[in-house]
């Protein structure tokens, strides 16, 4: 990559959580979840939240960064980023920003967080009431085709029909998520095991897309605390050094009315071999993965376009043992993820991937080395990250 | 649902005007002939802002499927389940449309089956491109 790489010049050094929360039950406002989650990544740091000079975020967040620096007396804001598009797309990218800036040397020590009250603010799989609507969704809604879920649906059906897939990966995807969650005391469906029987017997959202094949909508808030390696080395916890970040998207995926040329793709047809090439590995080095599920079909697609198999292997590839920790070939989303434990937009992935780096996660993949983070398929933009120990 | 209205901008207020005349039509490059759907101010192939209109047969083939079940929108409640296809355009480049397959709603589509443009006409003065099955 020559000298214009963030390769292990940036670290993850702090995490932060607020506890999560039932879709609208956040007993305080999204602002002050924000607030909570920065306090405990710089605590879990040990730094003073005073020592924070950058902050980047993405999908909107509504938690506006100059309010941010401002509630916290930050006394020199030096880089403020937010992701564009909407969704977990900008999670692993808000990452590479922070790491792209203290690289350059805009800032130092730059906090990605993410906040979600729902309750205050509306949810994201209703279609608002309107009477009129215009522009690109003119040519979807007026037909019933108004949420993530119908879209990728769509998408997700036709690699099916391509490829030969049953709706055994989808299930096997649900069943991981939920199965690493019966570890984790934090996720929401703890103690709340996911069986082929309950899976099958769920209400059909849009087909092929049952119930457990869909995300969470939660309340809460996530932050982690970036710096240079150099730094982190010498902060409270063991580092997650930045190996490489990718985003973007690829050709004309934005076209509207669902005519982006590649059409049953999650995204990362160029984003993968780039992230790839900058840590200089492959595939078979990656001990752990968390892939943003919105829904299960965009976690086969992007396992796929992440090279871990074929188009035509993922009946054989995306089973339950395979995904599944401590022994598993790929164990994804091993806090539960989007699914199991906390749609905090995905933050709550990176927060994991970390933890494996670590070494504390509820589901710790042995001696886990390298840990990816893939966020926001089968949107645009999307981005997607490696850690490593 | 939601009526459909053209854009203040402009952009796309001839594809709804054709469609209450129950004429399909899509963009079309004036200087190199790439087709575009949805429309956009710039031919994306040869970068012309010299981009027009132009009327198609309303054949297609179903690209892709699916049976929504749960009503996202109120107005749904008693619609489910319903069937959404993503339409392809043989003889306009394969864009693609989206719609309804009207008819049984717990059929099995088969995917590329040729289906027709259907022009379904709302008392409130807008007209939606529905799709039929078709046998050619």
């Amino acid at each position: 990559m020559g000298e214009f790489t963030i390769k292990d010049k940036v670290a993850i050094a702090g995490l932060g959580e607020t506890q999560y929360y039932k879709r609208g039950a956040a007993p305080v406002s999204e602002f002050r979840l924000a607030l909570e989650a920065i306090q405990r990544a710089a605590d879990d740091a040990g730094i003073p939240v005073t020592a924070i000079d950058g902050i980047a975020s993405y999908s909107n967040d509504r938690n506006d960064s100059v309010r941010v620096a401002t509630a916290l007396g930050l006394p020199e804001l030096r880089f403020t980023n937010m992701f564009w598009g909407g969704g977990g797309g900008g999670g692993s990218g808000a990452i590479g920003n922070a790491a792209a800036a203290i690289v350059a040397g805009f800032a130092t020590c730059v906090v990605v967080y993410r906040a979600l009250a729902q309750g205050q603010f509306g949810r994201f799989g209703a279609t608002p009431p309107v009477r009129t609507i215009s522009g690109p969704i003119a040519y979807t809604w007026p037909y019933g085709m108004s949420t993530p879920a119908q879209w990728i649906a769509l998408r997700t059906r036709r690699f099916m029909h391509d490829h030969h897939i049953t709706q055994d990966p989808l299930a096997a995807i649900a069943m991981a998520c939920y199965h690493h969650a019966q570890s984790n005391p934090r996720a929401i469906m703890y103690g709340r095991p996911l069986t082929r029987q309950a899976y099958d017997e769920s209400r059909w959202i849009v087909e092929p897309f049952h119930l457990y094949d869909c995300c969470l909508e939660n309340d809460g808030a996530a932050a982690v605390i970036v710096t240079s390696a150099e730094r982190a080395r010498d902060l409270k916890q063991r580092p997650a050094y930045v190996m490489a970040s990718a985003q973007g998207s690829d050709f004309r995926q934005g076209a509207t009315a669902e005519n982006g040329p590649d059409y049953a793709t999650s995204n990362f047809k160029t984003l993968a071999p780039r992230l790839y090439a900058m840590a200089g590995i492959e595939p078979k080095d990656v001990d752990v993965a968390q892939v943003y599920e919105n829904f299960t079909g965009a976690v086969m697609t992007s396992i796929v376009e992440h090279g871990f198999c074929h188009p035509d292997e993922v009946m054989e590839f995306c089973t339950f043992e395979n995904l599944t920790a401590p022994n598993g070939r790929l164990p994804i989303n091993t806090s539960g993820g989007n699914l199991a434990e906390c749609y905090m937009h995905g933050l709550e992935l990176i927060i994991e991937a970390a933890r494996q780096v670590r070494g504390t996660s509820t589901c710790q993949v042995k001696d886990a080395e390298i840990s990816m983070v893939v966020s926001g398929p089968m949107v645009a933009p999307v981005s997607d990250l490696i850690l490593r120990r | 649902m939601p009526a459909p209205e053209a854009t203040r901008d402009g952009l796309d207020r001839e594809f709804w005007d054709a469609a209450k005349r129950h004429e399909l039509v899509v963009q079309k490059c004036n200087s190199c002939g790439t087709f575009q759907f949805g429309p956009e101010w710039i031919c994306h192939k040869c970068h012309t802002l010299d981009v027009g209109w132009h009327r198609v047969s309303g054949r297609g083939r179903v690209y892709s499927w699916e049976r929504v079940w749960h009503p996202a929108h109120p107005a749904l409640k008693s619609a489910c389940p319903y069937l959404v296809v993503v339409v392809e355009l043989p003889d306009a480049g394969n864009v693609r449309m989206v719609g309804n397959l009207l008819g049984d709603p717990q059929l099995e589509v088969p995917f590329d089956a040729p289906v027709e443009a259907v022009f379904e006409d709302h008392p409130e003065g807008f007209t939606l491109i529905q799709w039929k099955l078709t046998n050619r």
